[in-house]
């Protein structure tokens, strides 16, 4: 059908497309949602984890991972590629500070993965990254958003929305005044629209991800507390509710 | 045939010196040794911070330390480290500590490492680097606070550890440590706060009046339960006023 | 040219003498050390050699001690000779002379100043035993620092309080960077009528910018935030 072009990363088609990296996006796309807010004072990361057996402890196969004090990385896709992903972050980000002995921006780390993730798409050894990874962190210049796509191509975001659910998330972010959000009520939020994003027909169960980046963390890139992650979940899932009733 | 393996195997040969290679071996080589004038590794300090103390007490552990040129006092979860030698290799054994930190932090999996994994890691590091005769120049102070009981460590740059209810750094635990055991050994339970800031403060007299490498002017921290705090820069009353009629050094009366 | 012995004990030391109108001001620090143990916080090393003139020592206490000695000697029997006090130059001379000849066993720094009928003099007579006569001197291990602020801040035709002023100040700063200088700061004034003793203690030399103030820190334990994994939420929905 792509008559031979879509084997291998190192050849195009004859309209300039590299289909391996196109598919890269389709195993994106198929995967559980995930959507960063940033807003006024922070960033929350909020994943929605596809539980395809009931047999897996709770909790883990964790797919926001932190990668250093104060960025976070929350991946749709492949989960493996995801881990080395959050990996090669890591590495980079002491990498930096090895450097230039400072907390690394968030604009550094991106370019770095951005550039690493291109490079899984010059070679017919390798295939590209499955994965779209949405990066958080309050830095020196504040609240940073950033999305790396399996390209190797990043963009900076206020919202940002990638995998199943994304159409719809990205509806609803619009809807959101980022900007004059709090970190806390962004947290509601983005349990809010993962719960709506949710397609409770095709998949049964998921587990929610949350975890936020602001003032209240002192900066840090943590897991949402139990209670009022536990808050903000019934809210989401009340919201919900009260929708289908309508 | 070579028959002499450690001067010639390997090398190209030269018939000008031994056209058959029957030479003894030690009349080939110069007994010269690269080594031979020794090899000074080990550097010395550079820029130095000097004064630090620490004592246990009721409510956890408190030290003390003059500000010059101690800059830096590293606070991370329940523990401090202060610590006295070469400035620079006290920053880069800041960093090589904060990575771990944040290692840990991403591992994210509930582990915390308390103030002894921190005093266990800094004295592998220290006796790693000595092995390796290239110390770092310190002498550390590790204090900290978990689970209810208070932690002390000395480790220094050969690798020496020992824990103890007081401890000083250099040669000043000649000076200030009798002081410390008086007012403190065996009555780490009971001291209180009060109490043992006045006993610092003491300390620190006494190593300004006769370390030529102090100052007046330090800051104590305490580590305990509640957090740590810090204090402001402060300085002790001390006392001239005795000297002024001093002459010269014998006989000497004008 | 020798160096301290080991275990010796060192004037390490800020020293300066400066001359105005009507006569000298001498100074000096109060620390003597061996290594960095202050051996002695309260040391005079003003030292008295002639009703009218005084040295300043730096460099081993031993060493200058026993020169001085000998100075004192010497102008004891000049006076006594001659039936009028020893000329300031003429003591200088007698120190030079020691220095100099026994440079390869010495280490003595010293500044000679006093009054005598020509007028108020000041002489240095640092390491090597050479003799240089100078308006202001100043010498030991503190003065390496403020050389830029005694070019920058000497002016001629000073009255006794401005010279005074002076030297309290350029010890006070020599002795703030200097760790081999500190303690208290003993001035004396000579004049044709007599040698005046100033003291400034140890609390009381004057200050200049330290930096700005250091505040208190307080991390509440309550504010330590939580580790990631204690916060962690997550149980399957049913």
């Amino acid at each position: 059908m792509n008559s031979g072009y879509d084997l291998s990363s190192s050849t195009y088609s004859p309209d300039g497309r590299i289909f391996q990296v196109e598919y890269a996006n389709k195993a994106v796309e198929n995967s559980g949602t995930a959507i960063g807010l940033r807003v006024k004072d922070g960033v929350v990361l909020a994943l929605e984890k596809l539980v395809h057996s009931k047999l897996l402890v709770p909790g883990t196969n964790r797919r926001i991972q932190t990668v250093d004090r104060h960025i976070g990385i929350a991946t749709a896709g492949l989960l493996a590629d995801g881990r080395h992903l959050a990996s090669r972050a890591f590495d980079e980000s002491l990498n930096y500070r090895e450097t230039y002995r400072s907390e690394p921006p968030l604009s550094a780390i991106a370019e770095r993965l951005g550039l690493y993730v291109q490079a899984y798409t010059l070679y017919s050894s390798v295939r590209p990254f499955g994965i779209s990874a949405i990066l958080g962190a309050v830095d020196k210049d504040g609240p940073a958003l950033y999305v790396v796509e399996p390209s190797g191509i990043y963009y900076g975001y206020n919202g940002a929305a990638v995998g199943k659910g994304r159409q719809l998330a990205k509806t609803e972010l619009e809807k959101l005044k980022l900007s004059e959000l709090t970190t806390r009520e962004a947290v509601f939020e983005a349990a809010r629209i993962m719960h709506l994003v949710h397609d409770d027909s095709k998949d049964k169960e998921f587990e929610l991800e949350l975890s936020w980046i602001g003032a209240e963390t002192n900066g840090l890139h943590l897991p949402v507390p139990k209670d009022l992650f536990e808050e903000a979940d019934k809210k989401g899932r009340d919201a919900l509710d009260a929708d289908m009733e309508d | 045939m070579d028959h002499f393996p450690g001067t010639h195997w390997g090398k190209p040969r030269n018939d000008n010196i031994d056209a058959y290679g029957t030479y003894p071996l030690h009349a080939h080589q110069p007994r010269t040794d690269a080594f031979a004038d020794g090899v000074q590794r080990t550097q010395q300090p550079v820029v130095t911070g000097a004064s630090v103390l620490a004592l246990k007490y009721k409510d956890g552990i408190m030290m003390a330390a003059d500000n010059l040129a101690s800059y830096g006092s590293l606070a991370r979860f329940k523990d401090i480290q202060r610590a006295s030698g070469d400035m620079a290799d006290f920053q880069q054994l800041k960093h090589i500590l904060d990575t771990l930190l944040i290692e840990q932090f991403v591992q994210d999996d509930g582990h915390k490492f308390g103030p002894t994994e921190i005093y266990e890691y800094l004295s592998r590091l220290m006796y790693g680097r000595r092995s390796k005769m290239d110390p770092l120049w310190n002498s550390l102070l590790v204090g900290g606070f978990k689970d209810g009981k208070s932690f002390l460590g000395y480790v220094d740059l050969l690798g020496t550890t020992y824990s103890a209810p007081t401890l000083r750094n250099w040669v000043w635990r000649y000076i200030a440590q009798p002081l410390l055991r008086k007012s403190v050994e065996g009555r780490e339970d009971t001291l209180t706060e009060e109490e043992a800031v006045k006993i610092l403060e003491g300390c620190m007299k006494v190593l300004f009046y006769r370390d030529a490498r102090s100052l007046n002017k330090y800051q104590i921290a305490a580590v305990t339960e509640k957090g740590i705090w810090i204090s402001d820069s402060r300085s002790v009353e001390t006392e001239w006023a005795f000297a002024e009629g001093i002459r010269g050094y014998g006989a000497q009366t004008q | 040219m020798q160096r301290l012995k080991a275990g010796e004990v060192n004037l390490g030391t800020s020293i300066m003498a400066v001359q105005f109108d009507g006569g000298v001001v001498i100074g000096a620090d109060s620390r003597t050390t061996t290594g960095s143990y202050i051996a002695n916080r309260v040391t005079d090393k003003l030292t008295y050699v002639h009703d009218r003139v005084y040295c300043c020592r730096s460099g081993s206490a031993a060493d200058t001690q026993a020169v001085a000695d000998i100075v004192h000697s010497h102008l004891q029997m000049f006076a006594q000779q001659y039936g009028t006090p020893p000329p300031v130059h003429t003591a200088a001379s007698v120190f030079e002379k020691l220095c100099y000849d026994n440079k390869d066993n010495l280490s003595a720094g010293i500044i000679v100043a006093g009054w005598d009928k020509g007028g108020p003099s000041v002489y240095n007579i640092p390491l090597g035993g050479g003799l240089f006569k100078q308006p202001w001197a100043i010498g030991g291990s503190g003065s390496t620092y403020v050389y830029g602020y005694c070019d920058a801040t000497y002016r001629e035709g000073w009255g006794r309080d401005q010279t005074v002023q002076f030297v309290k100040n350029t010890l006070a700063l020599a002795m703030s960077r200097d760790g081999s200088s500190g303690g208290t700061i003993r001035i004396a004034v000579i004049t044709e009528d007599g040698v005046e003793r100033l003291f400034i203690p140890g609390n009381e030399l004057p200050t200049f910018w330290e930096g700005p103030p250091v505040p208190m820190t307080v991390v509440e334990a309550k504010k330590v935030v939580p580790t990631a994994g204690e916060g962690a939420p997550i149980e399957v929905e049913a």
